[in-house]
């Protein structure tokens, strides 16, 4: 059983090919990349997609009300609504220091939720 | 009033900022100053709070404000003075500029040169002429940014987002996190103006819809924004009639391009070219006045901030070079000129005999996209210089042609230096 064509754009440099994947008994076939770094990203895309996530935190005695964060490597993009839900409950204190660590372990991945600058 | 000298003032202090100051400290000027209307060094990065900066000048991919803070960082080093919260409310051809801020009053700052890098600002309703009523409810894309992200205010939670530019896109995701709904994203042209990886992880991830050849007819609303009515358009882009659709929303976001902010240029009397909107500029950004440098967007609009840096890197060195006498002027200069399907160059010339020491970006704009093989190829009295093959051009994406020092020898004699921009 081959499935239905998945059509993905892909992201791997700015040029943007259209490429499609078929996935077959547990092979992944992948049409119209234009180079390797093409193969790579169409393949996970559709084995385990992930993102960056930045958002921002509540912090009080600071210059602003907000401090920007981002996630230390890429999130399974299936998660991400849980995890802001998780951003959102956290509220600091300044100072912060860039790189602190806001969340650990996020929602079990091993990705921690880090801290974009310093804040006072 | 106290006068205060400098060797370096730079105006500005988003990433063409930081660079120049860093630069021009590196490159022997003693006394160098930057000069910040915010209350924080840092500029725009710091509301640009998702990833993707630093990829070339750190081989990282950081958020905005961690981006800015490596420079911030080597600007407390390196003994930089800072003056936030400062406005520049004058600048003269002597490079002398008039600076208010609560504490000093007015002062009068004389430098021996001067590093303009004020960015650019979004363009707005006005400058696009939006018919409508005039209700609370539209913002640019960037003012929402700077709410939502470092201020703490939603803007609205229906939004409907005219112009597929970068901070558009960004912010229909930053919305979507924050529990809006974007309804659409519409786009008059054809074609996408900011880059394919946005489109993919800003709009296509949330299932936000894009229409391109689409516009806003109307703004509908009193004291609000209860809808905008959006129409598609033809190729000559207008409005075609029984196409219109009403979208209810309660804002509506601008996200339609960039102008380099250049009023305090102009006080000085640095020449503009109308295309860019930026000073004339030689390779190392030196403008029609001399002492006074330009840096980052407010040159021209790049679309990485690495470049920005790149250029204020460049910016930097040239003003640390002429405060101290050592940029001697050079009666012989190449023109560059847009030729086929090249919309225009920076930089607008060039000396031959610093082109004989060290290789010269040319970087430029398309007029029309190509999606289709390409030769990027300089041209000198209808020879060819040198050349460079591309796999596409498309107006959103700048292209960057290296001259090397090997060419000189074939340009030193004509004035000009063509490029056209070609099929294969």
């Amino acid at each position: 059983m081959t499935s239905e064509p998945i059509p993905i754009i892909c992201v791997a440099c700015p040029k943007g090919c259209r490429l499609e994947v078929l996935r077959s008994e547990g092979d992944i076939l992948v049409n119209h990349a234009g180079c390797k770094r093409g193969q790579e990203y169409a393949r996970g895309e559709v084995t385990d997609p992930r993102r960056m996530v930045a958002s921002t935190v509540k912090v009080s005695n600071a210059i602003h009300p907000l401090l920007p964060v981002y996630t230390s490597a890429p999130f399974p993009k299936g998660r991400i609504r849980e995890l802001l839900a998780e951003i959102r409950k956290v509220e600091l204190k300044a100072p912060v220091k860039i790189n602190q660590v806001v969340i650990e372990n996020a929602l079990g991945t091993g990705i921690d939720v880090v801290a974009s600058r310093d804040l006072e | 009033m106290t006068n205060l000298h400098y060797d370096v003032v730079v105006v500005g202090s988003g990433p063409g900022g930081l660079a120049a100051a860093i630069s021009a400290r590196q490159n022997g000027a003693e006394k160098v100053l930057i000069i910040e209307r915010d209350i924080e060094l840092g500029g725009i990065l710091l509301q640009c709070i998702h990833n993707g900066f630093g990829v070339e000048v750190f081989k990282e991919d950081l958020p905005g404000p961690s981006y800015a803070q490596r420079f911030i960082q080597q600007v407390h080093d390196l003994k930089i003075d800072t003056l936030l919260d400062s406005m520049v409310l004058e600048a003269t051809p002597d490079r002398r500029l008039f600076i208010t801020n609560r504490k000093l009053g007015i002062r009068e700052i004389q430098a021996r040169a001067l590093v303009f890098a004020m960015g650019c600002r979004e363009r707005t309703r006005a400058q696009i002429r939006l018919p409508g009523s005039r209700p609370a409810g539209v913002y640019t894309a960037g003012t929402a940014q700077r709410w939502v992200n470092v201020e703490g205010y939603m803007p609205g939670k229906r939004f409907v987002i005219l112009g597929s530019g970068d901070i558009g896109m960004i912010m229909a995701r930053r919305l979507t996190f924050e529990g809006a709904k974007v309804e659409r994203v519409l786009e008059i042209m054809p074609y996408l103006s900011g880059l394919t990886r946005n489109y993919v992880q800003c709009l296509q991830d949330f299932d936000i819809p894009l229409q391109l050849n689409h516009t806003v007819k109307r703004i509908i609303g009193n004291n609000r924004v209860e809808a905008i009515e959006a129409a598609a358009v033809d190729e000559q882009r207008r409005i075609i009639p029984g196409s219109e659709e009403i979208i209810p929303c309660d804002t509506l976001l601008l996200s339609v391009g960039l102008i380099p902010e250049n009023e305090l240029s102009r006080q000085a009397g640095v020449r503009i070219d109308p295309v860019t909107a930026g000073a004339f500029v030689d390779s190392r950004f030196h403008t029609s006045v001399p002492g006074i440098f330009s840096a980052g967007n407010v040159v021209h609009v790049y679309d990485l901030v690495d470049w920005v840096t790149q250029a204020g890197l460049a910016a930097g060195k040239g003003a640390a070079l002429f405060a101290q006498g050592k940029l001697a002027a050079s009666d012989k200069v190449v023109r560059t000129q847009a030729g086929e399907n090249v919309r225009y160059i920076v930089p607008h010339t060039f000396d031959p005999d610093l082109l004989a020491e060290e290789a010269i970006p040319l970087q430029m704009r398309v007029k029309q996209p190509i999606e289709a093989p390409v030769w990027v190829e300089a041209v000198c009295n209808g020879k060819s210089v040198t050349r460079k093959a591309l796999p596409y051009a498309r107006p959103g994406e700048m292209v960057t042609l290296n001259l090397k020092p090997d060419v000189v020898d074939s340009i030193r004699e004509s004035g000009t230096l063509t490029v056209n921009i070609t099929e294969r």
